[in-house]
This record gives structure tokens, C-alpha cells and sequence, in this order.
């Protein structure tokens, strides 16, 4: 079920935070009522870190990453490193990269198995990311904008692209990353996707602007099912039936 | 070796006859990718995606465009005339449903600034149910990229108003300002005048009205600016003063406005041509010591001394005379006729400090009889400035003086022996009949609704004024009379009467049934 949270009364919540399979980093807000939504949800199963990148809050831009690792800009310090190392678990190895499209967040979208990334970072950088993240690198546009980051989110059960993709450039991506997409909005009607809305293969956090119609499709596209819904399809419903034989 | 020729033979068929590939690059247009679909992020219904990301009907819940723009105006329309109203004060006549009534409409909608107005037009009404709807399509744009088109009813009702002109007849009250212009004489030579000046310049273009009144003519305006250029046009023509006044005709409390009918008095002065003055003696010296009794010759916008004894010349302008008024003696009505017996020329003293004498008289001592008592012994001596046009056996229009009975203060106080017998003021060239013959000439009229012109003693008296004096004629457009062109018998008598030469006559421009032939096919001839 895809939870509606807000970030210090902004609805961008994704921009403050990145959620992946095996971690959540969210940056340092005034108060306790972001982080505390995520570490409910999530702290059972994957460590979340607050953190900043370069002293910034907007992490969610900054950094990128999937279970396999987390690339960060070249402006985090060396201290944030450290400490990032320190709390996420072995298996998700942390790189500092150079890059002159410094915004990882806006320029890389990626889940484990596959990305697609601005058609002009470096050739290294595209080397990196293969290596790091373990995936499969495609330069693309989504619906004619470069920053892939900011319009198209991406899970492993599907992806959500912005609303102005045509249907030729949809099933071109889909076949591309392998996974269904759909167009849509988020926070009522808004373009940015990412900026909207944080996904991993069980959870979803969305802005609290989100509407209904939104959230039903983000369920549906990234496969977010209750557990109570599938108690009523199996445990529930032979004592809801009463036997007719 | 043959085998080596048929492979060789073979392998030239084959190259020859070689399947040919080509391999064919063509142009594929690359093909316009179709928008895909997205849900409504409100309703979830499905739409193409739009820069709101929200279906039209979910668009049009949130934003109404047409939400400053009052659905209902009224519309004033006047039932005497059929006219509506177009704010702030003029009526326009417009028919149903035609594109003038539509600029009323829209002129009448406000908020119309704010959007933009794409299409309008009108809704079918009931021909008498005083409704009038008019159908508008908008644009906004509600958001960057985002322009919304809605359409909507205006509906007007009409209401009646009378409009200012229906009220004015109503209430029988058609002018705003009137001069009254006035000259206390009994004759109406200087109005003759006015008129041709009048006529000359166009100064009666913006009346609404001439009425002739006793004693003179009142001209109605409908406003006060009106008659105030033609108050200023009579002070710079004729010697005259003016006063105003004005009166209340309704007040408006709410909006302090007043509602006036302004009245200008003009009073003209009461001497004119050929008649005989008597000044007091003060403005005599300050004339030039010109003699206290004198003959008018001429009136412009200054009158126009001659003293017949001395033929000096004097000036007086309008100012003076209204702070100095003198009376005339008597008027042309007055003159008796004397029939000239002897003429000599007379030598005339001059002193220094005196005034401007005339060029164009001449002093004379000459020996006139009434011609009541023509054949008797009773000559009559008198010295006259008309010495240059005078002959034994002239007839002479002049102001006896011992006969009549003068009453002026100013004749008074002069020592009765310098007082002259007679004082003849102009002469006679022939009789009225003749003179009218002669003239080849006309003028137009304003067409007022006057006594029979032409017949007019006074009227023809002035003509006369007009054909002696060329200076007079210079403010006077005056017109050939085509129907006496053709009569031409000028042998007998041409040389005496003073006649309007053709080069000073206007040919009047006639618009009539045949342009080529009749009155034309005259005049070019």
C-alpha cells in the first residue's frame, strides 16, 4: 500500500530521500516526522540513514543507486562518505564519481537489473555505473527530456514514465528495460515523477497531494499489495463462504 | 579441353545471366508517434495527456473562466425614436440582431479585458420578449501551456429610456441659447446686410433656427458655444454691445449639474446709412473738430462720419459711441426730395489738429428748391459734401431742418445761426422702377419667412446702397441674374446709374435637370 507523506510540508519527498531495495537514505529535516514514517515501514527488513550530501538536504537528487551500490557526487565530503560506509550494509559498495552533470538523481534512473541515463554524461562515468550498480546502461530520452532522473521512476515490477510519452517511445522503453510502463502523474497532476514519488519492490511513498486515481495506478504498475488483501483471497475466504455442499 | 570450354561458356552465362540483388535503401518518414493514454489524475478517466494532466470536465470544475463576467446586463432602448442607448449619452439605431447592436452588447459586458473574446455572437430570442442573448466563447490561460476555451450565454434585457431628443420634444423645448439681436429702428437695411455678411462667412450654420421678431431676428442654438461665436461674429461686423443672462431650467441635486437656457441681447447701433447725426460737442473736438452735425456715409463694424460742410471725415467705433450715444436726426425714411437749382465749388478753410478729409467728395455751395414746391421762388442755400456728383437738375434726397420738428438735447445747445437749413444727403439717379430694371444682378437669403423681399422698399434701398458704394459690395457675394441677362437694352441712360460690372458678379452654381442645355446654353453665351 503506497503511503502519502510529506517532507516539512513540501509534497517533493522525493527529492529528499532515495529508497532502494537494500537501504533508504533520507536527509536531515527540521523535524522527526519524516523519518520516523520510513523507519516504521521499513526498518525491520533494510537500514535507513539520514544523512546529507555536501551539507545539502536533497539527497534524492544527488545520489543514485540500487541494491548492488550507490554512486555519489563528487561534492560529498568526506566525512558523509565515511559515514555512509559505515551504515550501509557490505554488499553495497559507495563510489564517489566525477561528473560534470553533478545530479545523479536527475540524470540516472536505474533499478537492479537495468538504467537509463542522460544521453550526455561521460563515457566513464557510463563505465562506472556498469561496474558499481552491476547493470546494464542505456542512453535515452523520456518523452524529449534528458534529465531521465527526474521523469521516469523504475522498480523492478514496473516503471512509471512522464505523461507526455508517446506509445511508440513507451514500448520502445519497456522493451529496453524490460519491465511495463505506464504514463503518469503524480501529486496531482505534476510531471515529475522521481520528485514525487520513492518505490522498492514492496513499498511505496508518495506525496501527500497524490490523488486517488495516481495512487491506484502506482499500486498497480509497481505491484504494491497489501497483505491483508491477499489474506482475504486465501486464509479469510473459506470462512467467509459458507459451504454450499 | 572442351570440358574447360563448356565450364568456361557456363560460367559467362551465368555472369551474364547472374540473379541481380540490389540492395534498396528508401526513405521511411519517420512516423508521428501517437500520445499515449494516462488517467485523469482526478476522476480517472482516460485522457491524453494535456499540460494539467486532468480530463476537460475535471478542468472545468476547478476553473471557471467566466467567473468575473456578469451573466445579465440591461440594454436602454427608446421607444419614441427605436434607438438604444451607447453609454455614456449618444443613441445608436440598431436592428435586431445586427452587428451595431452586437457592439453595444459587448461594450456593455465588463471583464471582457481579462479573457480573450474568440467568438460572438447571438442566441435566437423571442422577437417581443425584450430579451437579447448573446453567445461568447473565451480563452484563458489557467496555467503555463495550459489555455481553456469555454462558452457561454449573456443574456440582456431590454428596458425602455427616452432618450434627450424624445424628451425635448416632449417637452416642447428645442434650445438651449439665443441671441437676440435688436436695432431700434424703423427700418431694416442693416439686417439686409447682416444677412448677405452672414450668408458670406457661413456664421448661421450651427442655428437651429431664425426667427424674425419685432424690431429684429432671434437666432435659437442648442448650445451656449453657438451662440457665443456669433456674438462674436456681430461685434466684429456691426457696431453693437451685448449683454447675457441665463435661466434655470432644472437642476440635478444628486449630481450638481444645471440645466440652463442661455440668452445673449444684442443691441445694434440705431444710426445707419443716410441719416443724419447730430454729436454732442465734446466728442465733436475729440473727432477732430469735426462739425456737430453730420451724415452717416457708411456703417462696418465702426460708423462712419462725414460732415457735409467740410467734408471731413470721422471714425467712430462702437466702444465710443456706446459711451458717448448720439440720436440721428432723422432717418432715410425722413428724407424729403430737393431738386438742385445752382452749383460752385466752395473753398473750405482748414485748420491745423483738424481730421481726415475726404478724397472722394467735394464741398459745394449750391442752391436747392423742394421739389414740393418746384417753380416757386423759394430757393434754399446749403453747402454739401456731394459736390462731385451734383448738376443743375439733379434730384436730391435731403433733411430739412427748418421744417421739421428735432427733438435732441444735443441740437439744443447749438447756436441756432450755425445751425444749416437743409442737409442733403444723397442723390437720386433714377426713379425705383428703372433701378430695378437696370439691375442684371441678384442675392440669395437665408430664407427666413419674411414679408415679400423683392418688393420691399427697404430692401431695394439697400441694392441701391450696394451698387453706389463698392466698398459696401466688398462683404456681399453677389450673383448674376441669369432671366435678366437676356434683356439688352443698355444704350438709353447706361452711362448715369451706378451699375455692378460683370467681373464682381459670382456665377451661381445651379444643379438642375439638364446640365447641358436651357440656363446653361444661356450663359455660355
Amino acid at each position: 500500500m503506497a503511503i502519502r507523506c510529506q517532507f516539512e510540508g513540501s509534497n517533493e519527498i522525493g527529492v529528499f530521500a532515495k529508497l532502494t531495495n537494500a537501504y533508504c537514505l533520507t536527509g536531515i529535516g527540521a523535524s522527526a516526522n519524516f523519518y520516523s514514517i520510513f523507519e516504521e515501514q521499513l526498518s525491520d527488513t533494510i537500514p535507513v540513514v539520514f544523512t546529507s550530501i555536501a551539507g545539502c538536504r536533497i539527497i534524492g537528487t544527488m545520489v543514485t543507486g540500487n541494491r548492488h551500490g550507490l554512486l555519489v557526487p563528487s561534492t560529498t565530503t568526506d566525512t558523509e562518505l565515511q559515514l555512509l560506509r559505515d551504515h550501509l550494509p557490505d554488499k553495497v559498495k559507495v563510489q564517489r564519481i566525477e561528473e560534470r552533470l553533478s545530479a545523479l538523481g536527475n540524470v540516472v534512473v536505474c533499478n537492479d537489473y537495468v538504467a537509463l541515463v542522460h544521453p550526455d554524461i561521460d563515457r566513464e562515468t557510463e563505465e562506472t555505473i556498469h561496474d558499481v550498480l552491476q547493470v546494464e546502461v542505456f542512453r535515452h530520452t523520456v518523452a524529449n527530456n534528458v534529465l531521465v532522473g527526474s521523469y521516469a521512476v523504475l522498480s523492478n515490477q514496473g516503471g512509471i514514465v512522464h505523461p507526455a510519452t508517446p506509445t511508440q517511445e513507451q514500448d520502445e522503453l519497456s522493451m529496453l528495460l524490460q519491465v511495463p510502463l505506464v504514463a503518469g502523474t503524480v501529486n496531482r497532476g505534476s510531471n515529475a515523477l522521481a520528485a514525487g514519488l520513492l518505490v522498492n519492490d514492496w513499498a511505496a511513498f508518495c506525496g501527500m497531494d497524490t490523488t486517488a486515481t495516481e495512487l491506484n495506478v502506482i499500486e498497480s504498475i509497481f505491484k504494491i499489495n497489501d497483505a491483508p488483501q491477499s489474506a482475504i483471497s486465501t486464509t479469510m475466504r473459506k470462512a467467509l463462504i459458507d459451504s454450499m455442499t | 579441353k572442351d570440358e574447360k570450354v563448356l565450364l568456361n561458356f557456363v560460367c559467362v552465362i551465368y555472369w551474364c545471366f547472374r540473379p541481380q540483388y540490389y540492395i534498396k535503401m528508401e526513405y521511411i518518414a519517420p512516423v508521428p508517434s501517437a500520445p499515449g493514454i494516462i488517467l485523469c489524475c482526478d476522476c480517472g478517466a482516460q485522457i491524453h495527456p494535456n499540460p494539467t494532466n486532468r480530463c476537460i470536465a475535471c478542468i472545468r470544475t476547478r476553473n471557471d473562466i467566466s467567473e468575473g463576467i456578469p451573466k445579465q446586463g440591461n440594454l436602454y432602448f427608446c421607444r419614441g425614436c427605436e434607438r438604444y442607448l451607447d453609454p455614456p449619452a449618444s443613441w445608436v439605431v440598431a436592428a435586431l440582431e445586427s452587428k451595431e447592436l452586437l457592439r453595444l452588447c459587448l461594450k456593455k459586458i465588463k471583464g471582457l479585458n481579462k479573457v480573450r473574446l474568440v467568438d460572438a455572437g447571438f442566441a435566437w430570442t423571442e422577437p417581443h420578449s425584450k430579451r437579447v442573448k448573446v453567445k461568447i466563447a473565451v480563452q484563458k490561460e489557467i496555467q503555463a501551456g495550459a489555455v481553456l476555451q469555454q462558452e457561454f450565454i449573456v443574456e440582456f434585457v431590454v428596458v425602455g429610456q427616452m432618450c434627450d431628443d424624445c424628451h425635448r420634444v416632449e417637452a416642447k423645448d428645442y434650445w438651449g441659447a439665443v441671441v437676440q439681436v435688436r436695432q431700434k429702428t424703423d427700418h431694416k437695411r442693416t439686417f439686409y446686410y447682416l444677412e448677405q455678411l452672414m450668408l458670406k462667412h457661413r456664421a448661421h450654420e450651427k442655428t437651429l433656427g431664425i426667427k424674425p421678431a419685432h424690431e429684429g431676428l432671434d437666432f435659437y442654438y442648442t448650445n451656449e458655444q453657438g451662440a457665443r461665436q456669433l456674438v462674436d461674429f456681430l461685434m466684429s461686423v456691426v457696431p453693437c454691445r451685448w449683454t447675457h443672462s441665463k435661466k434655470l431650467i432644472s437642476h440635478d441635486i444628486h449630481s450638481n449639474s444645471y440645466n440652463y437656457k442661455f440668452t445673449f441681447s444684442v443691441e445694434i447701433v440705431t444710426v445707419c446709412k443716410d441719416s443724419v447725426v447730430c454729436l454732442p460737442s465734446k466728442l465733436a473736438h475729440q473727432l477732430g473738430g469735426i462739425g456737430q452735425i453730420c451724415v452717416v456715409h457708411r456703417v462696418t463694424n465702426h460708423i462712419g462720419l462725414i460732415d457735409p460742410s467740410t467734408a471731413q471725415l470721422a471714425e467712430v467705433s462702437s466702444t465710443v459711441f456706446w459711451r458717448t450715444p448720439f440720436n440721428s436726426l432723422c432717418t432715410s425714411k425722413k428724407l424729403t426730395e430737393f431738386v438742385v437749382m445752382d452749383t460752385n465749388a466752395a473753398d473750405v478753410k482748414r485748420f491745423s489738429g483738424q481730421g481726415p478729409i475726404s478724397k472722394k467728395h467735394q464741398v459745394a455751395e449750391v442752391w436747392v428748391q423742394r421739389a414740393s414746391e418746384l417753380g416757386s421762388d423759394n430757393v434754399i442755400f446749403c453747402r454739401t459734401h456731394l459736390g462731385h456728383i451734383l448738376n443743375p437738375g439733379d434730384s436730391v434726397l435731403g433733411f430739412d431742418l427748418r421744417l421739421s420738428n428735432v427733438n435732441d438735447t444735443n441740437i439744443d445747445k447749438i447756436n441756432p445761426d450755425l445751425v444749416p437749413d437743409v442737409i442733403l444727403v444723397k442723390k437720386i439717379y433714377a426713379d425705383k422702377a428703372t433701378r430695378n430694371r437696370r439691375r442684371r444682378w441678384r442675392l440669395k437669403h437665408l430664407g427666413l419667412d419674411d414679408d415679400a423681399h423683392s418688393q420691399n422698399k427697404d430692401y431695394t434701398d439697400f441694392l441701391e446702397d450696394l451698387e453706389e458704394d463698392p466698398q459696401y459690395r466688398t462683404n456681399v457675394n453677389i450673383y448674376r441674374d441669369v432671366t435678366k441677362m437676356a434683356s439688352d437694352d443698355c444704350e438709353s441712360e447706361a452711362g448715369e446709374i451706378p451699375q455692378v460690372s460683370l467681373e464682381e458678379m459670382l456665377d451661381d452654381l445651379h444643379i438642375g435637370d439638364s446640365p447641358t442645355g436651357g440656363e446653361a446654353a444661356e450663359m455660355m453665351q
